[in-house]
């Protein structure tokens, strides 16, 4: 495809058919203030590229990267390692440039490898089918609200407060557009999450309950008496999972009653990535859900000739067929993130998962044994997996700061996700993850001990 | 028993004060093999010109309007099983749903048999 640019009467002859005197003029409901009246100031208007190269690496020294220090930062995004091998196989260029596979004479590598990805997730998540991915756990999130709207024709979704402020957030965004009610909360302080207040939050209008698990705070709970509220009321429960990993370990959400699951896929085979792009996980437990699931499905068949092959199937709930009553506006997937996942989920195996998984807890637990040994430290969880809130007396929002300047990366405060709840202020999240040191913890312990002394 | 045709190729048989609805015979042919119909739940009020029902082929999905309005009081079984019923008998075991009818008038306008025969001819 050759790229024609606009001529000026080319331009002139748009402007004139939609009437408008000039290109400007098409931007009028831009506020003037926010309108550039010139070049951008303080910006150079050229340099060479050797020039741009060393002022952009000068900046990016500023940066302390993951790998750089010792690291704890989790609430949603993991560090994990990721095979040198993942990198090498989702770059051959059967994989990295093939498009969307609507033909599946000529898409078989890609079907297949799509169906292998569904196949896993739906493994892990203790559910029947799982789609071909979303763009991410917060994304998904929703897509998973307006699918209980379907299924239920309900329109009052109930969210734990336990859920990641972030995946609300966006939950509520979307809701503004389809008038769906969303009843949210706080999470609650405590070493067990609220069940029972959640619960008694359900009314025969629900649609939907909304549990994250592990939940932000890094707590676990038995979700089956969520799950049994939930039916009793003719409402789903979603379960959000944000650490796959996890599931090496715990109990799959399918297998406690999760109607829907959804979660972000970043952990296994993706990386930090500076947030993104990341990769949205959606499943169902129940087959009879499948005609309301949003996006890419494929589905395993025979040829003519009785040989097994791969299409995308159930295509008339997607947005290319269906146009504005189709089940979601997704209509394409994380393709080359889902296949990342799919190898380094293969790489590892059920096997290599759950030793992943144990590795994880066991440098988590003596994280939180050496924390809560810090005079002033108490740990707030009775159960977690990788990550868990710590408490002190003090602002962990500056604390963390001070730290970062210490080159040490101490975790995710509540302060950061909750800046409007004073009394969140000495609650910080600690991931651990295999990448964690014992080193790494002796330096956090002792660098806490200092700064809370 | 009176048989009326609609423009968006539903087929309503009206037998007092009940009708039943489905889908005619060129509207199966033109979509070619039906997987899934999704009905409406029994108890649904449902809106003469509004979407009823869903008919899903290998081609494509197409909503399925009420030529009526009224309360469903029931939808085929049968095409649960075996959808692929409308297209061996669109116009009789292949019916989608049975509904009250609310106000008879609605039926003046719709076509009887002849001239939905002559309706289909033009397209």
């Amino acid at each position: 495809m050759r790229y024609l640019p606009l001529t000026d009467t080319d331009r002139s002859a748009m402007l004139d058919v939609i009437g408008a005197p000039d290109v400007d003029a098409l931007f009028v409901d831009v506020p003037p203030e926010a309108q550039l009246d010139g070049p951008i100031h303080g910006l150079p208007m050229h340099a060479s590229e050797m020039a741009v190269e060393k002022h952009m690496r000068g900046l990016s020294k500023q940066n302390l990267a993951a790998a750089d220090a010792p690291f704890f930062l989790g609430a949603g995004a993991y560090r994990h390692h990721v095979p040198a091998s993942v990198d090498h196989i989702i770059q051959r260029g059967e994989f990295l440039t093939a498009y969307t596979p609507y033909q599946p004479e000529i898409a078989q590598g890609t079907l297949q490898m799509l169906f292998e990805f569904q196949s896993q997730v739906a493994r892990l998540y203790g559910c029947a089918v799982a789609n071909a991915s979303m763009y991410d756990g917060s994304t998904a999130c929703w897509e998973a609200v307006a699918m209980a709207g379907r299924v239920t024709k309900r329109s009052r979704a109930v969210l734990s407060g336990a859920l990641h402020p972030h995946y609300t957030e966006v939950v509520k965004t979307m809701a503004k557009f389809t008038g769906d009610t969303i009843a949210d909360a706080r999470p609650s302080i405590q070493p067990k999450p609220d069940n029972s207040g959640l619960i008694s939050r359900i009314d025969d209008e629900t649609s939907c309950v909304v549990v994250q698990y592990p939940d932000i705070l890094g707590r676990l709970s038995d979700l089956s008496e969520i799950a049994e509220a939930a039916h009793a009321k003719g409402a789903l429960l979603i379960v959000v999972n944000t650490e796959p990993v996890a599931l090496g370990a715990i109990k799959s959400p399918g297998e406690m009653g999760a109607d829907i699951v959804v979660g972000e896929g970043q952990s296994i085979g993706v990386g930090l990535q500076f947030g993104g792009p990341y990769l949205g996980l959606f499943a169902v437990r129940d087959p009879k859900h499948v005609r309301q699931m949003p996006g890419r499905l494929c589905g395993e068949t025979v040829d003519a000739d009785g040989k097994r092959g791969f299409v995308l199937t159930l295509s008339t709930r997607e947005q290319h067929i269906r146009r504005e009553k189709a089940t979601s506006n997704i209509c394409t997937n994380s393709g080359l993130c889902a296949l990342a996942f799919s190898v380094h989920m293969t790489l590892l195996g059920e096997k290599g998962l759950r030793q992943l998984a144990a590795e994880n807890h066991r440098l988590a637990c003596l994280a939180a044994d050496k924390l809560a040994a810090v005079p002033g430290v108490s740990v707030l969880n009775d159960a977690f997996f990788n990550e868990f809130t710590i408490l002190f007396d003090g602002d962990a929002r500056e604390i963390v700061r001070e730290l970062a300047d210490d080159r040490i990366l101490a975790g995710v405060s509540l302060g950061r996700l909750y800046p409007d709840v004073a009394e969140f202020k000495g609650g910080l999240l600690v991931a651990v993850t295999e990448t964690t040191t014992e080193e790494d913890i002796e330096t956090l312990c002792s660098a806490l001990k200092e700064k809370l002394t | 028993m009176a048989r009326y045709f609609t423009e968006e190729h539903e087929w309503i048989d009206v037998e007092g004060d009940t009708a039943t609805v489905g889908i005619t015979d060129y509207a199966q042919e033109q979509l070619g093999d039906i997987v899934f119909v999704e009905l409406p739940d029994v108890g649904a009020m449902v809106d003469k010109g509004k979407d009823a029902a869903v008919v899903e082929s290998v081609k494509a999905a197409s909503d399925v309007y009420a030529p009526i309005s009224g309360e469903v009081t029931e939808a085929n079984p049968a095409l649960e099983e075996d959808p692929a019923l409308v297209n061996t008998s669109a116009e009789e075991e292949g019916w989608f749903f049975k509904l009250t009818i609310g106000d008879k008038s609605e039926l003046e306008g719709l076509m009887d048999a002849k001239a939905y025969a002559a309706f289909v001819d033009e397209l």
